[in-house]
């Protein structure tokens, strides 16, 4: 554990006493509670999302706009195999993630190659071009129509004392921490993941070390897919699946930039915060300004860690300063 | 600019940064000057003035975009968000204090470069992805203010104006506000032309190229980096409200993410780091969905048997695709835009027809 990481922990340390605090003096104890266990629990799927970004951050040092649109375009898939189609789930997970993982190949082949060693701005405008050709074609493909994607889960809140969890949060949830543990095991573990670390710390090293760094960037493209596949599902049973569905992508800035633009467990620890401080800002400000204060505090939040600590929590401090 | 650039044999850095290399450009120039001046309007229906009305807007705002990203290599993703606060600012000092137009458009440009300035200050801790990011931020909480504080963007969040009016000469056709709007395109263009080979504009260069290396020669960071944020805000105000005097409405819609993304689009396929080059990106990204608009329904109706609603249907996504795939294409292809081909012809035809 380098010095970085110690820094963060004892941020989210001093976040959990701040809340444990307002807890203790809060006169709504039950609505406070309420409020922070489904922050929580959206805060999850958005370090899901937000894992897809990472990873290709991590591993080929390019900032991927579309990442809301793969969301998207997964989601659209899987709806479009499960409610069109009426494929069973288990078929349709399958398909979906083979597909999607084939696609970040294509996409790595076709686009971002040719791109290594152009300037950042010419990169971040590819993948932005990547996320209109996706918005035309779920709705050249599939049609603009909004789409039940429904989990075979009950509707009947779980009740814990005080606080109402929804089923499908509460799954929602274990399937992100099920996720974010195995890619926190293939990164640690794997032959695979070792590599694809090395090749994130220094592509010519990992080269000389005899990794082939084109196919490791082709196969942070395709994770980034399976990510987005999750994504897609979750969250396209969350909100419907239809063309706004993207917009979980700008979400993923405030999370990624809290928790460090290169660090996995940094996007965990960035998304619980941030879903609790949406869910937070929502209760209390939302009745004072009339609504959508959701999107608007993350990223004041984000403002305010770019200027105090611009690496994030658990970034690597590599930010130059002149 | 559209003369053949045969016979440059300087003998000075100055005549190797003048704004006009041959005595021939003056008259390319002016004859240039002449067809914007007469001969489009002349030329063309009020239909198609109202597009050569927007194109030459997008290009003072895409001028202004590609000080900062192409010459300074300050990426901003916010630029609809510095129009948005140029257009209000000239919005509500015309509705509700009276100010006319042309007390309006400065007013909306010095606000918002002031705004642009005060941003522009994290750029010195924060860069590349991470100024992006930032942008990004801007551009989704100024509309959230126009739409949340009451005394910016009204009830609405948007505020009429009348139409522009200078001691009794109304503007109210498209071709009264051409002229209105390419004074201020003249303006812009020949200023960025010139501050980009002033001593400004090499520092600005020398800032994108590494800004450690400009700090080490002398060139001051802070000042420079900031300044280039001060004049592109600037521009981006000016055509902020510009543009809110064309519509006569300041409509935060008008100015969202997507506009910013067009702006950048623009500057990419025009051309980063060329004046020139942000005009023709200009006139690319705005003349596409026309063409679009002429020939996707056509095709789509005769050729693939599709209803008129399924056609329209087919058009606004297959727009947003071809849009992608353009911007894909060009950065692929050829990363330095538009500017890029036109030197390419121009060298082509330079010794033409005795090239060997």
């Amino acid at each position: 554990m380098d010095r970085t990481q110690k820094k963060g922990f004892v941020i989210s340390g001093i976040c959990v006493g701040l809340l444990v605090l307002a807890y203790m003096f809060n006169p709504e104890k039950a609505f406070f509670l309420d409020l922070i266990i489904n922050g929580l629990l959206v805060g999850l799927m958005y370090a899901l999302v937000a894992l897809g970004f990472v990873l290709i951050y991590k591993a080929t040092s390019a900032i991927n706009f579309a990442q809301g649109d793969l969301v998207m375009f997964a989601g659209y898939a899987a709806a479009f195999m499960m409610v069109d189609l009426g494929a069973p789930l288990l078929v349709m997970v399958v398909v979906v993630s083979v597909g999607m993982v084939l696609f970040g190949f294509l996409q790595e082949r076709l686009i971002l190659r040719p791109l290594v060693g152009q300037p950042i701005v010419s990169v971040i405008m590819v993948t932005i071009g990547l996320a209109f050709v996706l918005q035309g074609l779920v709705t050249i493909l599939w049609g603009a129509k909004t789409r039940e994607l429904s989990l075979p889960v009950s509707d009947d809140p779980i009740i814990l004392g005080p606080v109402f969890i929804s089923p499908i949060n509460l799954v929602a949830g274990l399937i992100a921490i099920g996720f974010l543990i195995a890619f926190g095991l293939f990164f640690t573990r794997s032959r695979l993941g070792l590599a694809m670390r090395a090749v994130a710390d220094d592509q010519q090293a990992a080269m000389v070390v005899g990794i082939k760094v084109p196919s490791v960037f082709a196969l942070s493209w395709g994770i980034a897919g399976l990510a987005a596949t999750a994504g897609g599902i979750i969250w396209g049973n969350q909100i419907g699946v239809d063309t706004f569905l993207n917009l979980i992508g700008l979400k993923v800035f405030p999370v990624v930039i809290l928790g460090g633009l290169d660090s996995i467990g940094g996007t965990i620890i960035g998304g619980l915060i941030l879903g609790v401080v949406e869910s937070l800002a929502a209760g209390y400000f939302d009745p004072l300004v009339g609504g959508g204060t959701k999107d608007f505090v993350p990223y004041v939040l984000m403002i305010l860690v770019l200027f105090i600590r611009p690496y994030g929590m658990f970034g690597h401090e590599t930010i130059e300063r002149v | 600019m559209i003369h053949r650039e045969a016979g440059v044999f300087q003998t000075s850095y100055e005549g190797d940064m003048s704004l006009y290399t041959l005595p021939l450009a003056k008259l390319t120039n002016g004859v240039m000057l002449l067809i914007l001046i007469v001969g489009l309007p002349l030329l063309l229906g009020p239909h198609k003035m109202s597009i050569a009305n927007t194109i030459a807007l997008s290009a003072i705002g895409a001028i202004g975009l590609n000080i900062l990203v192409g010459y300074t290599g300050q990426i901003s993703i916010g630029q609809g968000a510095f129009m948005m606060i140029g257009g209000y600012t000239a919005a509500i000092l015309s509705s509700r204090y009276g100010w006319p137009f042309w007390l309006g458009i400065p007013a909306g440009g010095v606000t918002t470069m002031v705004a642009g300035t005060l941003f522009g200050i994290p750029s010195l801790r924060i860069k590349g992805l991470y100024l992006a990011i930032a942008t990004l931020a801007m551009q989704l909480i100024v509309p959230w203010m126009i739409n949340h504080i009451k005394w910016i963007g009204g009830d609405l969040g948007s505020i009429y104006v009348d139409t522009p009016e200078c001691f009794g000469f109304v503007f109210d056709t498209e071709y009264k506000r051409y002229y209105l709007i390419l004074v201020f395109f003249l303006l812009a263009y020949y200023g960025a032309q010139n501050l980009v080979r002033s001593r400004v504009g090499r520092a600005f260069v020398a800032v994108r190229e590494r800004d450690f290396a400009a700090e080490i020669i002398g060139v001051n960071l802070f000042k420079y980096k900031l300044l280039s944020f001060a004049v592109s805000s600037f521009y981006a105000g000016v055509t902020g409200a510009l543009y809110t005097y064309y519509l006569r409405i300041a409509n935060y819609e008008n100015f969202e993410l997507p506009v910013s993304i067009d702006f950048l689009a623009m500057i990419i396929i025009g051309g980063l780091g060329s004046v020139f080059g942000s005009v023709l990106g200009a006139i690319f990204i705005r003349l596409l969905p026309v063409a679009l608009d002429l020939t996707v329904p056509v095709i789509a109706e005769g050729v693939f048997g599709m209803s008129y609603q399924n056609s329209a249907n087919f058009l606004a996504n297959f727009q947003l695709l071809i849009f992608g795939v353009l911007i894909i294409g060009f950065l692929v292809i050829e990363p330095a835009g538009l500017a890029r081909l036109w030197e390419h012809v121009k060298r082509y035809f330079r010794l033409w027809p005795f090239s060997y």
